[in-house]
């Protein structure tokens, strides 16, 4: 491979993995705490450095929960100073009007609050912890400081008939964007997905809301209902392909094409300690080996949808079907689609169960997983 | 919007050069726009003080040769459609 590939445009610094907060769909890899070294201050703006001069424009500063790191607003300002475009993607624990302010003043350019539901008794329970009435407070800071404000709602089985309700909190809070976003089933939230994954008639139902709230409201807020494409038989485009557009760097330094990869035990991912960004993106192994097309095998070795979704997700066809290098199984042309209309089959059939245990992102259930890895 | 409303770019927008991009782009929460030199242009006017009558006037004296008063009311009225600028 050689510089005919265009550099990174979106950096995400995940800058820690620790979290106040417990959420069972947590995009962080099931055995974090496995990785338990951080970068320091110095490294984090050496490797900012480098992918902008790679040409990377937008910056997430994302964890774990990124306000964690004490030293955020050196990292925000040093990250304005090079000309990044700066979001802090937060749960908002942590947060009080004085950091909100000490980050406008270090140029930070936009804020994105998760919550978890509308309403605090279930927000709180799936989020591990109290933070409702916090998240709240903080939402009326950030925009009374005159940020735009994103929020983020994951959907799940559980909140997703609420789907109105949650664009009314958002409507309250003043938001700008809203993301619905239905719940992506890597890691943990694989590990979920018999608690997590709604039925086709709840989708349905949430989608016509959405589109009847973005019609409604349009000149208030942008709503952005992202379907979860277990319901769907073309694979999302994800990540616009493997090593294209987007950098992850882990909290131990790891460069990762997306936030799943990590599971993938067979790939090398290099460390920002050991080698330079520019040598990560044009020359690694684990950058290269699902770029472009040769990888594939069929059917989207020949398949007209290549060049528009690229096969899919790498992960997902890794966690479904043990290798990445077969078709998404969320493509109906992939012959492992039974494992996705298997799940849906019994979401559909599943009763209210709360026997059903769910297992949240905490330091102990990680070790189980590190365990269950090593045994 | 008349012609003469002063336009301005909206909170959270940025408009920047991109080395390596070869052109401007306009940044904003979770996404950004690589704009043609023409928006690049527009959009670069677009001050706050400034309104269409006052940019299309700039542009025209700029590049004499063009006749841009349609091509920049059109670029306006969807950068305001899109939320970019007001």
């Amino acid at each position: 491979m050689s510089k005919d590939i265009d550099g990174p445009r979106w950096l995400l610094a995940e800058l820690t993995y620790k979290c106040p907060l417990q959420c069972p769909y947590c995009s962080n890899p099931t055995d974090y705490t496995k990785y338990s070294s951080e970068l320091t201050t110095s490294e984090w703006i050496s490797t900012m450095r480098q992918a902008r001069d790679l040409g990377a424009v937008q910056l997430g500063f994302s964890g774990g929960e990124p306000l964690v790191r004490t030293d955020l607003e050196q990292l925000v300002e040093a990250a304005r100073e090079m000309g990044f475009y700066t979001n802090l993607i937060t749960s908002g624990v942590g947060m009080d009007a004085e950091r909100v302010a000490r980050l406008k003043q270090a140029g930070l350019d936009h804020i994105q609050i998760s919550f978890q539901a509308s309403d605090e008794v279930l927000n709180d329970r799936f989020a591990g912890t109290r933070a409702f009435q916090h998240k709240k407070e903080m939402a009326r800071e950030v925009k009374a400081q005159g940020y735009p404000m994103v929020l983020n709602f994951v959907l799940y089985r559980d909140n997703i008939d609420r789907v109105e309700e949650i664009m009314d909190l958002a409507l309250e809070l003043e938001a700008d964007q809203v993301e619905l976003a239905n719940t992506q089933y890597y890691g943990w939230a694989l590990h979920n997905r018999e608690v997590l994954l709604p039925t086709k008639d709840q989708l349905v139902r949430a989608r016509a809301s959405a589109e009847r709230y973005q019609d409604e409201y349009k000149d208030q807020c942008r709503f952005i209902y992202v379907i979860p494409d277990y319901y769907e038989t073309r694979p999302k485009a994800c990540m616009s392909g493997w090593g294209k557009i987007f950098l992850n760097i882990a909290p131990d330094g790891s460069a990762l094409p997306c936030q799943g990869a990590r599971q993938m035990a067979h790939i090398d991912f290099p460390n920002v300690r050991d080698v330079s960004l520019e040598d990560i993106w044009f020359g690694s192994d684990a950058f290269n080996v699902y770029r472009g097309e040769s990888w594939m095998r069929d059917p989207c070795r020949t398949c007209d949808h290549r060049h528009e979704d690229f096969g899919g997700c790498r992960c997902q066809a890794y966690q479904l079907t043990g290798d990445a290098r077969n078709a998404d199984p969320v493509c109906s042309l992939s012959p492992d689609h039974k494992k996705i209309t298997q799940a849906v089959t019994m979401a559909q059939n599943q009763q209210p169960d709360n026997s059903v245990k769910v297992a949240f992102r905490n330091p102990k259930n990680s070790k189980l997983f590190e365990r269950s890895e090593a045994g | 919007m008349t012609e003469n409303t002063p336009l301005k770019i909206n909170t959270g927008f940025r408009l920047q050069w991109e080395p390596a991009q070869e052109s401007h782009v306009l940044l904003y929460p979770e996404g950004m726009v690589k704009l043609s030199s023409a928006a690049a242009e527009i959009l670069g006017l677009v001050d706050g003080q400034r309104s269409l009558i006052d940019i299309t006037h700039l542009l025209s004296e700029k590049f004499p040769e063009a006749d841009l008063a349609e091509d920049v009311k059109e670029f306006v009225e969807v950068a305001i459609t899109k939320g970019w600028i007001s």
